[in-house]
């Protein structure tokens, strides 16, 4: 109230000068020196009376003088008064903004489908257990060394991470793992947050989860029938089980909602590197005791009603090896939004990247993304399945129903095929200068890459200027120029070169991931858990009446294979490869900064997050030997119309989509107990069922 | 920048309202604003004639020199290593003893026994998961615990998704509030307050984490076997137990604190009873799973607070309600009625019933006798340095031959109180009929059961003028009979005489440790720790409060005080020892007596151990709530107890704790109960 009448006052004072500027002005003048006498005349009675009670006090007495002197505006009061004016005006209207009632009367926000589906009468049925991906888990601190004073069981990763910012060094020292063991280094225990707040939201306002879990409390689902199945995602997934059980404590809790809810089965909500974790939770939770949960061969047939994979990476990511190459990648982990480009250069000596890069190594978590099933999958040095993928298509399809002109899409590829000579050849997931990513694989130079990369041996060039310690600092600029040379690796010879620039991470991840195609599921060696969580070498569980979804967005340019180039050799640079982002394409070509682009959620190429379920999966195939039902649910970008929207109701984006609309009447129908049919079955915009024809995989 | 856009809204503003001294209109207007702006780029500095100050612009500026300098401290404080204010309070106290988790760390100790918290009443944070139009926005935000802020923004909203339904004891229609769930839900009740984040610290030093710590949060406003109806929180807590014990492999040590003493209770008998009713865990659940219960605190007979917090809502602090509601507010002063608000609030929750007084005049004591009687208040202090117990009691007994009645739990007025029973005229209530012809109680905006009594049954309650623990039952069947008779399907306040009556096999007995038979478990130990040391409430003097229709009609009577400045009797209560909220004899009895060998009540001869902790208050203000404190909540914080209990989790007996440690008169207490064993 206060704020309200100075304001006033304000208003009403000072029309009062403006006039003594008008035709009037000797009268006002008048006025106002009349004024001004009666003020100073105030004033001096007031000097009388302050005199009288307390003469000695400097301060009041200088006040006084300046007073008298008619105050000057010095340049420090008036900034006070500017301060002043604002912090008055905020108060108000943050005071105007919580004194308005919650929802405007005029302004009618669109129900949201939870509200919605309540009102047809939707109830829900079967337990929730939603499986969050990478990063998007908060991580706490439970142990640390002294730089981290006052920091126990505070969030360091996720919320607001204002420690980055505090104390960096002692931060990245307290995400890193073990480089060793892929575990907790010693004296530092950094753990999963667990509850649903685990990763309901990222950061303040960023949304991850809670979109969805609002809309699940609206039909009501409660804490009691809705679990968050949060791990520590740096880790390895089996590791997660060594170190903390959290294996074991989701069968715990699956078994528990399963048994008081009615023996309603759970349907199971994976998102991203999650749903990698559920696969390889699905094949743990059946496995006898030692390596697995000992659930038994039913176990998913009678647990699980379905699961609902959100943006799956299940044949990987091709941003998962730029971010381990240069640790460039655009997104797969927010660090990157963190470091923007301009800590690229080492303007500020911080040596962001070079951090990053090391701390990202230490998470074997990673591994799981990169591109699984080598050249069958992803293509090779002149063919890929997504070839003919027109960026400059994307657009116009969205309009087309998709369903009806695949044909004539497919002809017009063909077209462009044939005419254009520069079509991206995405197999060459990284190339090395942007001729080497388009011409014909014959002109490109045949080095044995694994005799170059294994032949070498690594000395290790002066590198004391390092204050930060990359592996890349092992390798001699020679080992790194043949790197170069051999200008182009598709996904199999991607392995080596991971292993070559990355041998530690390799070494220990490679113990937990596998990358490659199972010939003979029968082979006792698939046991093993490193082939869990990798579809193509392991089979779905027993359990015919369990649905697999795949959901995820389209229509959004993915990164999908990269243009390189080395870093200009400075002598600390300890990254010696960037993405050359000066590589563009023409104008409609699939190429811009360096990045080959072609459809699917912004982190996920379609390829990656469709095949399974269109195709691997579909019907009775060696992977899915019960014949689990499959659907394929795209939904088509959309960015949002106005800032009011916020991150949009009808996104397609990895991340986004948690807030697509139609996404979540989807989890909502089948929550509450309506199969993949009911909902109505597949639906496709993109190219996914012609691309997975494409691949020539034994089924 | 902003002044120049202040002064053209005023400008307009101005011109809009038309008044009569703007002659030149619009344009005008306009013009002077040029001029105004001409004006300013001359610069605020060198301007020709320096500016005068008016009343607003040194508003201004003093707004704005309070702002920057906040700015600068909160930018200091924020700069501020965070090891300052602890350094700060070395140099002023001098070094402070390491916490027990370092201390015991580098003893070796290291995680063994998982742990499992079970809060207590009031701690345990409460959510919204579904509200009325009114709570539009607080989806998942908590409406008990942190801040509390919705209280203020929408009092009464709030009040009615706190309260449950007055039928069923469950969710009213269209609400639902649940407990938060993991170690958040307790650790702070209030951003500063611990409860339970200082014991978890300590324990994460010797190596828990949340893989062996569980947090048995549950919904604290229901009945205890409603917690499982509602939300299966009982069936919960039987798997997370059962997960923690398979994987670490070791048994888990359970501790529950408050009312959580008697939620773990009812909940041994669960786990162990067959399927329908109880867990199905089968005869030997505990024994398998349990190594030790360490109550903390625990009202094994309920405590003398809940009655008058059910009676009038005047308890001191059972409920931090209380403390929302400070005395200014008991008058109609803003025509708030929020002690009405509150008592209708608390009347719907049932587990409040579960602190009721058990085991009736046997425990408590009766007319004219109670276990406590010679207690003398006034010692207290100096009675641990001077004295051995014995000689202790032989002078109080000199002292004071009286003593005080504290079996007369209620008593009105304060003469009342003191009076051998044999002069109390006492009129029988329980015929009395209650009026249903009160004056207009439309007036009143908050419904209370009171309002159903009449004037005639007020004074047929204040006539019978003493209750004791037994006849309270009656008094509360008779002010509050909807509450109760909620509460009397899932609680029972008495002492059994046969425990084999299959009528025991009910889960209303479960809580009640006078009616239930411990587990079969030889090898578990049970272990009593609580503060002694604070004057505690144990009985209370009331009076009527002046007839108005809308008010409680009843109020302890705060005028009434001892003769003696040592008199237990203070404000209308009588003070016994205790940690503040639970007398001893509560705490204490069931370890010292109850269950002590083998006894009908514990069959297996499950040894018992009483930890006391002498309550001592923080030396300075720097300590906070102070590391040896007794006080019911506050000795959460008592390195002492943090102590034992790390050293029982990292896997000591009681014994090797070194058994009792006594340091008021429960042994003697317990002695005068006749109770058969």
């Amino acid at each position: 109230m206060g704020s309200v009448l100075r304001l006033r006052k304000l208003c009403y004072v000072e029309p009062v000068k403006f006039q003594s500027f008008e035709s009037i002005k000797n009268a006002e003048k008048q006025q106002q020196q009349q004024q001004r006498q009666e003020e100073r005349t105030v004033s001096e009675a007031e000097n009388a009376v302050q005199k009288n009670g307390r003469d000695d006090d400097e301060d009041t007495k200088k006040k006084k003088e300046g007073k008298k002197k008619m105050k000057e505006w010095r340049c420090i009061d008036s900034c006070c008064w500017v301060i002043g004016c604002l912090c008055t005006v905020w108060w108000l209207l943050v005071f105007l903004y919580y004194s308005l009632p919650a929802a405007l009367p005029g302004f009618q926000p669109p129900e949201s489908p939870g509200a919605r589906l309540g009102r047809e009468g939707v109830r829900a049925l079967h337990p929730v257990v939603l499986v969050p991906g990478i990063s998007t888990g908060g991580l706490e601190l439970w142990e640390g060394k002294p730089c981290t004073e006052g920091l126990f069981r505070k969030r360091l990763w996720g919320g607001s991470f204002t420690e980055i910012l505090k104390r960096p060094l002692c931060w990245l020292e307290h995400l890193s793992l073990d480089n060793e063991t892929g575990l907790d280094p010693p004296g530092i225990r950094v753990r999963a947050v667990p509850g649903l707040v685990a990763a309901d939201y990222f950061a303040p306002g960023y949304f991850v989860w809670a979109v969805l879990i609002q809309n699940l409390a609206k039909i009501g689902y409660e804490e009691k029938n809705m679990h968050m199945a949060a791990y520590d995602w740096r880790l390895s997934f089996q590791n997660t089980e060594t170190r903390d059980q959290a294996l074991s404590r989701l069968k715990s809790t699956i078994e528990l909602m399963y048994l008081t809810n009615g023996r309603k089965k759970v349907v199971v909500v994976p998102h991203s590197m999650g749903v990698l974790y559920f696969l390889h939770f699905l094949k743990w939770v059946e496995l006898p005791p030692p390596m697995g949960g000992g659930g038994g061969p039913g176990w998913c047939a009678t647990h699980i009603k379905a699961i609902m994979n959100i943006g799956p990476p299940f044949l990987g990511v091709p941003k998962a090896v730029s971010n381990i190459l240069s640790s460039e990648a655009k997104d797969v982990a927010v660090i990157r939004s963190m470091d923007p480009g301009v800590l690229d250069s080492e303007i500020l000596g911080l040596q962001t990247l070079e951090h990053a890069m090391r701390v990202a190594r230490t998470w074997d978590s990673i591994i799981s993304l990169v591109p699984k099933g080598g050249e069958t999958i992803w293509g090779d040095l002149d063919w890929s399945p997504e070839e003919g993928h027109g960026c400059s298509l994307a657009k116009r399809r969205t309009l087309q129903s998709s369903g009806n002109n695949k044909n004539s899409n497919h002809t017009d590829g063909k077209r462009t095929f044939s005419a254009m000579k520069d079509l991206a050849k995405y197999g060459r997931i990284i190339s090395f200068g942007k001729e080497a990513s388009y011409i014909p694989s014959s002109q490109l130079p045949s080095v044995d890459l694994k005799e170059l990369l294994l032949g070498k041996p690594s000395t290790i060039s002066n590198s004391t200027c390092q204050e930060v310690w990359t592996e890349y600092n092992e390798l001699s600029r020679e080992s790194i120029r043949d790197v170069a040379d051999n200008k182009v690796y598709t996904s199999q010879t991607l392995l080596d070169l991971l292993r070559f620039v990355a041998p530690k991470m390799m070494q220990r991840a490679e113990a937990h991931f596998s990358h490659g195609i199972a010939d003979d599921l029968n082979d006792p060696k698939y046991n093993h858990y490193k082939y869990w969580s990798n579809p193509l070498e392991m089979r779905l569980p027993g359990a015919p009446d369990m649905e697999i979804y795949c959901l995820y967005g389209v229509g959004i340019p993915t990164e999908r294979s990269y243009v390189y180039k080395m870093s200009p050799t400075g002598k600390c640079k300890s990254i010696p490869f960037r993405i050359d982002s000066t590589a563009e394409g023409y104008e409609d070509s699939c190429l811009k900064g360096g990045v080959y682009f072609v459809d699917g959620d912004e982190s996920v190429p379609v390829l990656s997050s469709g095949f399974m379920c269109a195709r691997g999966w579909r019907g009775k195939t060696r992977f899915n030997p019960s014949g689990a039902t499959t659907y394929v649910r795209e939904y088509q970008h959309r960015p949002p119309a106005s800032l009011l929207e916020g991150r949009g109701s009808a996104s397609g984006a990895h991340v986004d989509i948690m807030g697509n609309v139609a996404f979540i009447e989807d989890v909502l129908r089948v929550a509450a107990g309506a199969t993949g049919e009911e909902i109505g079955g597949d639906r496709i915009y993109s190219d996914i069922m012609r691309m997975s024809e494409r691949i020539n995989i034994q089924l | 920048m902003s002044f120049l856009r202040r002064r053209r809204a005023a400008e307009s503003a101005k011109a809009g309202s038309g008044s009569g001294d703007d002659g030149g209109g619009g344009e005008g207007g306009d013009k002077k604003e040029r001029e105004v702006k001409s004006r300013r780029k001359q610069g605020p500095g060198g301007g020709e004639r320096p500016r005068r100050w008016s009343c607003v612009d040194s508003c201004c500026w003093f707004v704005g020199c309070v702002c920057s300098i906040w700015w600068l401290l909160l930018f200091l404080l924020n700069a501020m290593p965070a090891s300052f204010p602890q350094y700060v309070t070395e140099a002023i106290t001098g070094p402070l003893p390491d916490p027990p988790g370092v201390k015991l760390r580098k003893e070796g100790l290291a995680a063994r026994h998982p742990v499992v918290f079970v809060p207590g009443i009031v701690t345990g944070g409460l959510e919204l998961w579904e509200g009325h139009q009114c709570a539009e926005g607080l989806f998942r935000k908590r409406l008990w615990g942190g801040t509390f802020g919705e209280l203020y923004k929408r009092p009464l909203c709030w009040v009615e998704h706190m309260s449950l339904d007055n039928e069923t004891g469950l969710d009213p229609p269209g609400i639902r509030v649940r407990p938060v769930s993991g170690l958040v839900a307790a650790d702070y009740f209030a951003p500063g307050y611990f409860v339970w984040a200082v014991l978890i610290a300590n324990l994460a030093r010797i190596g828990y984490e949340e893989k062996n710590m569980y947090m048995a949060a549950y919904d604290w406003r229901l009945s205890f076997q409603n917690t499982e109806v509602r939300d299966q929180t009982l069936s919960r807590i039987k798997s997370n137990i059962e997960l923690m014990v398979a994987t670490s492999g070791n048994k888990v040590v359970v501790i529950p604190h408050s009312m959580g003493v008697l939620y773990f209770l009812h909940f041994m008998k669960w786990v162990e009873a067959p399927a329908p009713m109880g867990g199905g865990g089968g005869s030997d659940w505990c024994a398998k799973h349990i190594k030790a219960v360490m109550n903390i605190g625990g009202p094994f007979f309920g405590v003398p607070k809940a009655v008058s917090g059910l009676f009038s809502v005047e308890a001191r602090d059972i409920a931090v309600a209380r403390a929302l509601a400070p005395g200014v507010l008991d008058k109609d002063v803003f025509k708030f009625q929020t002690l009405q608000h509150m008592m209708r609030m608390t009347r719907t929750w049932d587990s409040t019933m579960s602190m009721i007084p058990k085991g009736g005049d046997t425990i408590w004591g009766g007319v004219d006798w109670s276990p406590e009687r010679f207690f003398n208040c006034s010692t207290k202090r100096s009675k641990n340095i001077y004295m051995t117990t014995s000689e202790r009691s032989a002078v109080r007994d000199l002292e004071n031959r009286a003593g005080v009645n504290y079996g007369r739990l209620i008593s009105f007025g304060k003469d009342v109180a003191n009076i051998h029973s044999s002069k109390i005229e006492r009129t029988d209530f329980r015929g009395a009929v209650k009026g249903r012809n009160l004056s207009n109680t439309s007036n009143c905006d908050v419904w209370t059961e009171y309002h159903d009594m009449g004037v005639g049954g007020v004074k047929a309650v204040a006539d019978y003028k003493v209750y004791t623990a037994g006849s309270i039952l009656d008094l509360l069947d008779f002010v509050a009979p909807k509450l109760m008779k909620r509460g009397s399907a899932h609680f029972s306040y008495g002492i059994a005489d046969n425990l084999d009556d299959p009528k025991y096999q009910h889960y209303r007995h479960w809580s009640n440790p006078l009616e239930t038979k411990l587990p079969n478990a030889p090898d578990m130990e049970i272990y009593s720790l609580y503060g002694v040391g604070i004057p505690t409430e144990r009985a209370y003097v009331y009076k009527l409060t002046p007839t108005s229709e809308c008010y409680i009609p009843f109020q302890i009577d705060t005028s009434a005080h001892g003769e003696s400045e040592d008199s237990c009797l203070k404000d209308g209560v009588f003070s016994a020892d205790g940690d503040e909220t639970v007398p001893v004899l509560s705490a204490g009895y069931m370890c010292a007596k109850g269950w002590r060998g083998k006894t009908r009540f514990n069959p297996s001869g499950i040894n018992t151990y009483i930890r006391e902790y002498d309550h001592a208050p923080p030396a300075n203000l720097l300590e906070g709530r102070g590391t040896q404190s007794g006080a019911h909540v506050d000795i959460m914080g008592n390195f002492a107890l943090i102590e034992d209990i790390i050293r029982v989790a990292a896997g000591a007996t009681g014994e090797d704790l070194g058994g009792d440690r006594v340091y008021s008169d429960i042994f003697k207490w317990s002695e005068k109960i006749q109770l058969q064993l």
